[in-house]
């Protein structure tokens, strides 16, 4: 076994060799001091200075961040309240409609972005950003119906009863108790709905129209005349801000999963002096 | 337990996708009692429960609280409450949180809250556990939660759904006399549901035995074990030996191929029979000398007592007896006639 490690060391460094060369290599090249892309010619700040006096980027970053929390809030909304109407239904109309909900995820997206701009000019809806949100909303409704889906189902169906029996009536029962329980399924809902939104480029292109650009159809139109060092930046930026998040989260989770598996053992002891 | 009569089902009947499952139930249940439902799974005892707590309606049939019918009332406007049968905790709130849900959902003042909360997690033996999560609790300690957090409204009944059905043997033991004491030092209703007979016995001031969505019989559980009402009540409420009988004439009948001398009259003459004898009214005695006679087919040692099969003619016996028995030896078996119970039978189903 021992003389084949070299074998699985290397393996798994071509792997991760190939996953993060090309985002090391930008790294470093947005500190380039030249506009050089393959020759380094020493260190600089100045394409992040110059990105952030970039009016086209920067207003792009906002209207992209602007349409992200705005279309994940509507379709957090819509989806959770989907959610647990769907899950009340019979398991035959649940898996009809399930089908129809999940099917824009499977649709390509070049195909979506153009039935909604068909759709936006047949019902002369202006193009702007209404209609980016608009679209935003309808393709990230099933991820949080996804998200949601779940926590209803594995959480103890007379909880609602419980809270009913505690003194609430139905609408204080479903804000202090259901909500509160399906919360980790709203929140990573509305996080991969945000994600998704941001990254979107196909159908925010078809739907943008000329007077508002999102984040990605900016840099891919700047990338068409000739490709700065600024977009190495700011690419650094979002893949450093993305990285932190991610590993927020994991930390989070981690302590949270420690913490049950203490109380599980806990009462594995409590049991065995019992006996 | 007090006499005046606090719930009234009458002729509260349940069906659902058109089955049946409640055929018109009457049921007084008196201020303070401590009531069991038993009976096996879907005979309709959990719909009876949710009816009381507002959780179900009754196609037919009125319920009674205090003297006013509260059909139609919702869960949360009656002064009852309810321990689920998977508890069914608030698992985002700690256990201070928990027991004051209903408190706070009053908006009761702050301070008499957290004095409300320390007596109740004291009186479930929960002191200390104030910050505790949820998920931390052991099976045990998310029981005595429940039971807490269903208390603290200060309800006049609280209805328990087999709420120690997750707990280990020893557990639950603790438990049943845990419950029987916070039972009588409350001073309210307690409406418990179970499959489990023993429970029931070692519990309740009545039982009420369901099947199919009809009542069987009431009775105090000395009365349901000694004097069950068919061989049905008399087979789940422990274990019996039911054998076919005739009934000769009063104080006499035939089973097992023998007269015998019982205490039951009020049959007609040559009635067919359920004949009821539990496994420890049985007397070993001589093979050759005994009414009833057989082979010892096995011997299970139970702890108190030993479980001894005997087949007799193709019957096969159950004694319980502290003696045991080599198996395969002829034994003789008798039985006093006070322990022999005699059942009409039931209709044919």
């Amino acid at each position: 076994m021992k003389k084949h490690k070299w074998l699985e060391t290397s393996y798994i460094s071509l792997m991760m060799a190939f996953l993060y060369a090309p985002i090391l290599v930008l790294m470093i090249f947005s500190f380039n001091d030249s506009k050089s892309r393959n020759v380094w010619s020493g260190f600089t700040l100045h394409w992040y200075r110059d990105l952030f006096h970039d009016q086209e980027i920067i207003s792009a970053l906002m209207i992209t961040l602007l349409i992200a929390f705005a279309s994940a809030a509507i379709a957090t909304v819509l989806g959770t309240a989907a959610a647990i109407g769907l899950n009340k239904m019979n398991r035959k109309l649940k898996s009809v409609v399930m089908t129809f909900t999940t099917l824009p995820m499977v649709n390509p997206d070049i195909i979506t972005g153009v039935s909604l701009m068909l759709l936006f000019i047949y019902l002369r809806v202006e193009f702007g950003l209404s209609t980016l949100i608009l679209a935003h909303v309808t393709f990230n409704v099933p991820y949080v119906i996804l998200n949601v889906m779940p926590k209803l189902r594995t959480m103890d169906k007379h909880t609602y009863e419980a809270a009913m029996d505690l003194g609430c009536n139905p609408v204080q029962a479903f804000f202090k108790v259901v909500i509160p329980e399906i919360m980790p399924g709203i929140m990573s809902g509305f996080l991969m709905a945000l994600t998704f939104s941001m990254d979107d480029f196909v159908i925010s292109y078809f739907v943008g129209g000329a007077s508002v650009q999102t984040l990605p159809v900016a840099i891919w139109s700047q990338t068409r005349r000739r490709v700065t060092p600024k977009i190495n930046a700011l690419s650094t930026i979002i893949f450093v801000v993305v990285v932190a998040v991610l590993v927020i989260s994991n930390i989070h989770s981690a302590r949270k999963e420690k913490m049950l598996r203490e109380g599980r053992q806990r009462e594995v002891r409590q049991r065995k002096v019992g006996e | 337990m007090k006499d005046n009569i606090l719930i009234s089902l009458k002729d509260v009947q349940v069906e659902y996708d058109g089955q049946s499952i409640l055929k018109g139930i009457n049921l007084d249940i008196r201020d303070e009692e401590f009531i069991t439902f038993l009976g096996p799974s879907g005979c309709g005892k959990t719909t009876t429960l949710r009816i009381i707590g507002g959780f179900a309606e009754p196609n037919g049939g009125d319920v009674f609280f205090d003297g006013q019918k509260i059909n139609g009332v919702p869960p949360h406007k009656r002064n009852i409450n309810t321990v689920f049968q998977r508890y069914a905790l608030f698992p985002h709130l700690n256990v201070f949180d928990n027991v004051a849900f209903a408190l706070n959902v009053k908006k009761m003042d702050k301070k008499l809250i957290a004095k409300k909360v320390k007596e109740m997690l004291a009186l479930v033996n929960l002191s200390g556990f104030e910050s505790r999560n949820i998920n931390q609790l052991s099976g045990g300690q998310q029981q005595r939660v429940a039971i807490a957090r269903a208390l603290v409204n200060e309800p006049k009944v609280l209805l328990l759904d087999e709420p120690l059905g997750a707990l280990d043997l020893k557990l639950r033991k603790d438990m049943q006399t845990e419950l029987m004491r916070i039972q009588k030092s409350l001073k309210i209703t307690f409406i418990y549901v179970t499959h489990d007979q023993e429970e029931a016995l070692t519990m309740s001031d009545r039982v009420v035995v369901m099947k199919d969505g009809e009542i069987l019989q009431i009775g105090t559980p000395q009365d349901i074990y000694n004097e069950p009402a068919n061989a049905f009540v008399a087979d789940f409420i422990g274990e019996s030996n039911i054998i076919d009988g005739v009934m000769y004439e009063d104080f006499e009948v035939e089973f097992a191929g023998q007269a015998f001398h019982c205490v039951d009259k009020g049959f007609n003459l040559n009635e067919r029979v359920d004949v009821v004898i539990r496994p420890e009214d049985i007397i070993v005695g001589d093979y050759e000398t005994s009414p009833i006679s057989g082979q010892v087919e096995s011997v299970i040692f139970k702890g108190v007592h030993f479980e001894i099969t005997v087949d007799a003619h193709g019957y096969k016996w159950l004694i319980h007896s502290t003696q045991s028995q080599e198996v395969g030896a002829l034994i003789g078996m008798n039985v006093k006639p006070s322990d022999i119970h005699i059942m009409r039978k039931m209709e044919v189903q």
